[in-house]
């Protein structure tokens, strides 16, 4: 052997290399045994409790409330006395100081409430302590800029709030949604009774430390917990002026329907079926992890998530190549790991709706692929999945999942694009992914969405209007507009929407 | 036991985040102390250090420089004592807080407000930006000391530009007062440029300077014609303001409009 | 004018919106996506493993005008047993010195597997005539150099003349003979990552056995939304025809967590394969005692400091 040969033997390459457990750790977080409800600035001892858990390992985590109608109206009548005796006589300015407080203090206990997000709803700790964390915080701090500037908002409209706010938020980002609730109402005047979702009253539980912190006055914001019932007895109460809804499609519906004939005002986020619309000039490494970022970001627990897939037919192939393979380095596991990319499903239900479908696509004849994924023995947990062949008509073209499932659709034109973008009762969401400047433009017109985003995905500012098109809901969060439906205006009748 | 003598302060300038002596030497007296009286080499260097800072702070997120004003409004806030004393009172303070808290909540805003997506006749989407105009020249009015300065200063970095402010000449100390929170709230250096002196000797060397974009001349008494004559060299924006308003209109005062059209199409 | 150049190895510029087609490269989601695997937290074992791969991946380098035999030799020692404390820690992969001190580095490097590199082709800038160029390539490999690290002529890269460039770099493996090349694309001038695409298919085209991002002359060089792009250049070529080719940032890489995020981002982008310094070297000189103090920390616990490092 040559001195060459030899310097050029290869030299071996090792056959993995593991990542060691990364663990954030949960001593950040001290969780009480019990908690109540939040009512007039003062805890309620509940009259009914339940358990909530952990859904990566079933761990219990704490007893809450299970609020009674009756509890329900404690709080919407603590709401109801702030308001007419100091909130909106308050000046202001110094609401809009409370919020920015409120801002600042959740920025510095940002790490304990990302760790009790995830602990409470199986999202990543990277996530919740880079995204749902950092937006909370800025969505406190944006809408405290409004509070005092209600009149350049709504020029010559006499702008005032509407009373008092009953709202209900959901499971997927529960102290996000929170602060996408409560931040504006606040805003502009109006008082709060919050219930956050059944699986995930911890950080809202939390969020009143906080408040106490910021030395709100009481009742301001009033935080119950419980179930669908919970939230329906909120719907129902004679004394709630505006209800605010994030959740299922159905069940806005009925919260619709509920308040028909009422005169109360009512928004409404719903769920979404978004197309994810790939050009073949587009730049497609990036595309690739938009669309991964699209529909695992969150375990697809997210209402605007690009479950659909339309890829231009011509190249549809390195496009689901580059997919497939992109799937396989997404790290499933314990939410509190630093390296974990998709984390847990937040209930046995709902891992049980995403079964469900996922069993349909492969009975109508879609192929399925997943990465092979060492899933943890306890906890509610799905693979990462894509469905290839996928018509129009499958249930899983067509359902929200509401899970890490894709489905993948091609299209050979941009008019067939928007035209099956377009097919479906939602309207929340879309993704279009090209080089070309005008054709973005072309695209966003057409598509029947909310949001719009072109060469990337899944992109919030609180200074950025959100909401949906068609069932997907009305009424929009986030900027000026978000401001809107917690106000009352000078000669204007205002319906539903 | 004699009585405890206590340490006595330097007054100096405020120029690019760090605090020199005038390059001149010169000090003037003002409120019983010896005050930097800055020279046109002091305004050269400062019209320097707020335009190598303008790439970084022009370049944030307008969240980001809304942030940066409420932690002045704290730096302020914590400061309060200090600063009742070199100005008119506890009452001043607490209007120059809430008002820097006020504009820093419009950082983010201005873009909604001020600007616009344009609905022009044919196949292209058309928006309007607003944009910082650059480094803005602020002769602060000699009363009220804290307030004046702030009511000029503030609304110019909630757009975006740098400043180079000629403090009150009858009142400086708040001024000072004011870069030590400047210093200590993470606005960068060379943002905000305060210099102590006197006026009627910077004024014309600001007004004149052709890397300044904008003069604010609420300050000057009587002088302005000359101020205005000179700044037409390159083309200023010359602002007069009230030194007690409180409006995005004075933001507005220091912002350009920028509008971009592209094609709609396949 | 300058014509397409015919490409050998099996894959075609832009007839095809097969892959590896040019394409375009989206700034803002790649920074994204190089700042997100940089958050990666890679700690214990999975640590260790990292920096002690950094230390056989490392190529130490000296270039500077004030290299002498005696700075050769204290590197070539440094290179051979890093820490001389620790007969642990293996020899780094190469070290990388000018033409002049290339002999100087092959004898003193002769025995043990560090190889020596040389730089090439009018470095740092690269513009002198193809004749000099290829006439200095061939006196280093014939005093013993493994390994060529050429420029390419960015001057005709950017003004369009991607024919020159492509040309030069294929003259230049060939007068490598069996040294391996390294292809220098100095990322810093090409402007934007659509740039530095193009550049690193038209030097794999070429037949570059590495393609590297910079000289380390200029400020700035490395970055990981860089290399990402530039792995990902290397997995479509990879993808269409097989061929592996390496990859090596260079400049700006001092601290021992920088290597750690550049080897992560390998690992997810090109997979294990990619872990070995025949395919992946870090251009370096201060990060070898960074890697050293960090891999001594992990052993005994302790924060450690410079002083008890080897300066070479």
């Amino acid at each position: 052997m040559t001195e060459l040969e030899r310097k050029h033997d290869r030299t071996p390459v090792p056959k993995e290399w593991a990542y060691a457990p990364a663990p954030e750790s949960r001593d950040v977080v001290s969780l009480d045994e019990r908690y109540g409800h939040y009512v007039g600035g003062q805890w309620l001892e509940p009259s009914e409790t339940y358990t909530t858990i952990s859904p990566a390992s079933e761990e219990p985590l704490a007893e809450v409330g299970q609020a009674t109608p009756e509890e329900v109206e404690a709080a919407v009548a603590a709401a109801r006395d702030a308001f007419e005796n100091g909130w909106s006589g308050a000046s202001a300015a110094e609401r809009a100081k409370y919020l920015f407080r409120i801002a600042r203090i959740l920025q510095e206990r940002s790490r304990e409430f990302a760790v009790l997000e995830s602990l409470n709803g199986g999202k990543p700790i990277k996530e919740s302590r880079d995204v749902d964390l950092p937006l909370a915080a800025a969505h406190f701090f944006y809408y405290a800029g409004w509070a005092d500037k209600l009149e350049y908002a709504f020029p010559n409209r006499r702008p005032r709030p509407v009373g008092v706010a009953g709202q209900i938020i959901p499971w997927n980002f529960p102290l996000l949604m929170l602060s996408w609730k409560i931040a504006p109402a606040l805003a502009a005047g109006n008082t709060v009774v919050l219930k956050p979702a059944e699986t995930t009253p911890l950080s809202a539980l939390l969020f009143a430390d906080v408040l106490r912190q910021a030395e709100l006055p009481p009742g301001v914001v009033n935080i119950v917990t419980g179930d669908g019932r919970t939230g329906a007895a909120l719907v129902k109460s004679e004394g709630v002026d505006k209800i605010a809804f994030t959740g299922s499609t159905d069940v806005g519906k009925a919260i619709q329907r509920e308040l028909a004939g009422t005169g109360k005002k009512l928004t409404l986020e719903l769920g979404g079926k978004a197309a994810n619309i790939i050009f073949d000039d587009a730049a497609i490494d990036q595309a690739v992890e938009g669309i991964v970022n699209g529909i695992y970001f969150n375990q697809g627990h997210v209402c605007c998530a690009g479950s659909r897939l339309l890829v231009q037919e011509s190249i549809y192939e390195p496009v689901v190549e580059k997919l497939k393979r992109r799937l396989t380095t997404l790290r499933v596991g314990d939410p509190l790991d630093k390296n974990t990319d998709v984390g847990a499903i937040n209930s046995e239900q709902q891992l049980d709706k995403i079964r469900e479908l996922v069993e349909s696509g492969e009975q109508e004849g879609a192929e399925i692929y997943q990465p092979p994924c060492r899933l943890p023995e306890k906890g509610y947990w799905f693979a990462p999945t894509v469905f290839t062949n996928v018509a129009q008509s499958y249930r899983i073209a067509q359902e929200e999942i509401f899970g890490p499932v894709l489905s993948v659709l091609t299209f050979r034109t941009p008019e067939e694009a928007v035209e099956k973008a377009n097919n479906t009762p939602y309207g929340l969401s879309a993704g279009v992914w090209t080089e070309k400047g005008s054709r973005i433009l072309w695209m966003a017109q057409r598509l029947r969405a909310g949001v719009v985003w072109a060469n990337t995905f899944n992109r919030f500012d609180p200074s950025s209007p959100f909401g949906g098109y068609k069932e997907s809901g009305f009424g929009r969060e986030g900027g000026r507009h978000g401001l809107e439906p917690y106000m009352q205006f000078d000669g204007s009748e205002h319906f539903s929407g | 036991m004699a009585e405890r003598l206590p340490v006595k302060k330097t007054y100096k300038l405020f120029i690019g985040g760090a605090f020199p002596r005038s390059e001149s030497g010169r000090t003037y007296e003002a409120e019983g102390q010896n005050v930097a009286r800055a020279s046109r080499k002091d305004v050269r260097d400062s019209v320097r250090a707020a335009r190598a800072s303008l790439p970084k702070w022009a370049g944030m997120t307008a969240y980001n420089r809304g942030q940066i004003l409420y932690r002045l409004a704290e730096m302020i806030e914590s400061r309060s004592s200090e600063f009742a004393e070199l100005s008119t009172g506890r009452d001043e303070v607490e209007r120059t807080v809430d008002r820097i808290v006020w504009y820093a909540g419009w950082a983010d805003k201005l873009a909604q407000v001020l600007g616009s997506s344009n609905p022009v006749a044919g196949p292209y989407f058309n928006f309007t930006v607003p944009e910082p105009t650059g480094v803005v020249a602020i002769l602060a009015p000699d009363e009220p000391p804290l307030l004046g300065l702030v009511s000029r200063v503030v609304p110019a970095l909630t757009g975006g530009n740098a400043v180079v402010a000629v403090a009150s000449e009858t009142h400086p100390l708040a001024a000072i007062e004011l870069a030590e929170a400047l210093a200590t709230s993470d606005v960068p250096g060379g943002v905000v440029n305060l210099l102590t002196g006197h006026r009627d000797e910077l004024a014309p060397w600001l007004a004149s300077h052709m890397d300044v974009n904008a003069i604010d001349i609420t300050g000057a008494n009587g002088t302005s014609a000359e101020l205005e004559r000179a700044a037409a060299d390159n083309v200023k924006r010359v602002v007069r303001g009230n030194p007690d308003s409180q409006s995005p209109w004075e933001i507005a005062s220091f912002l350009e409009l920028k509008t971009v059209w592209h094609p709609v199409g396949q | 004018m300058a014509q397409a150049p015919v490409l050998p190895r099996g894959f075609e510029l832009p007839l095809e919106p097969r892959l590896p087609r040019i394409g375009s490269v989206d700034a803002v989601a790649l920074e994204e996506r190089a700042a997100s695997l940089a958050k990666r937290s890679i700690k214990k074992d999975a640590k260790v493993f990292a920096l002690e791969l950094a230390v056989r991946m490392m190529d130490l380098t000296t270039l500077e005008g004030q290299d002498t035999p005696g700075k050769v030799a204290a590197l070539a020692s440094k290179a051979i047993r890093p820490d001389p404390s620790d007969a642990g820690i293996p020899s780094v992969a190469a070290i990388c010195v000018y033409p002049n001190l290339v002999p100087s580095a092959v004898a003193r490097v002769e025995g043990t597997s560090v190889k020596v590199a040389s730089v090439a082709t009018a470095f740092p800038s690269g513009q002198s005539p193809i004749e000099t160029k290829l006439e200095e390539v061939r006196w280093v490999v014939e005093h013993g150099a493994d390994e060529v690290d050429m420029v390419i002529d960015r001057g005709a890269f950017l003004s369009g003349r991607y024919a020159k460039v492509y040309d030069e770099i294929v003259q230049v493996k060939e007068a490598s003979g069996e040294a391996h090349l390294k292809v220098i694309l100095e990322v810093a001038e090409l402007g934007t990552y659509d740039n530095v695409r193009r550049a690193s298919l038209l030097a794999m085209a070429a037949g570059a056995d590495f393609i590297k991002t910079s000289t380390g002359k200029l400020p700035g060089a490395a970055t990981l939304p860089v290399t990402l792009c530039m792995l990902e250049a290397i997995r479509d070529v990879y993808e269409e025809t097989g061929r592996m080719i390496g990859m090596k940032p260079a400049g700006g890489i001092r601290r021992a967590k920088q290597a750690v995020q550049y080897l992560v981002q390998l690992h997810e982008t090109l997979g294990v394969e990619w872990l070995t310094p025949d395919l992946y070297r870090l251009g370096a000189s201060s990060l070898l005692n960074d890697v050293l103090m960090q891999l001594r920390k992990e052993k005994t616990g302790a924060y450690q400091s410079p002083d008890y490092f080897t300066v070479d």
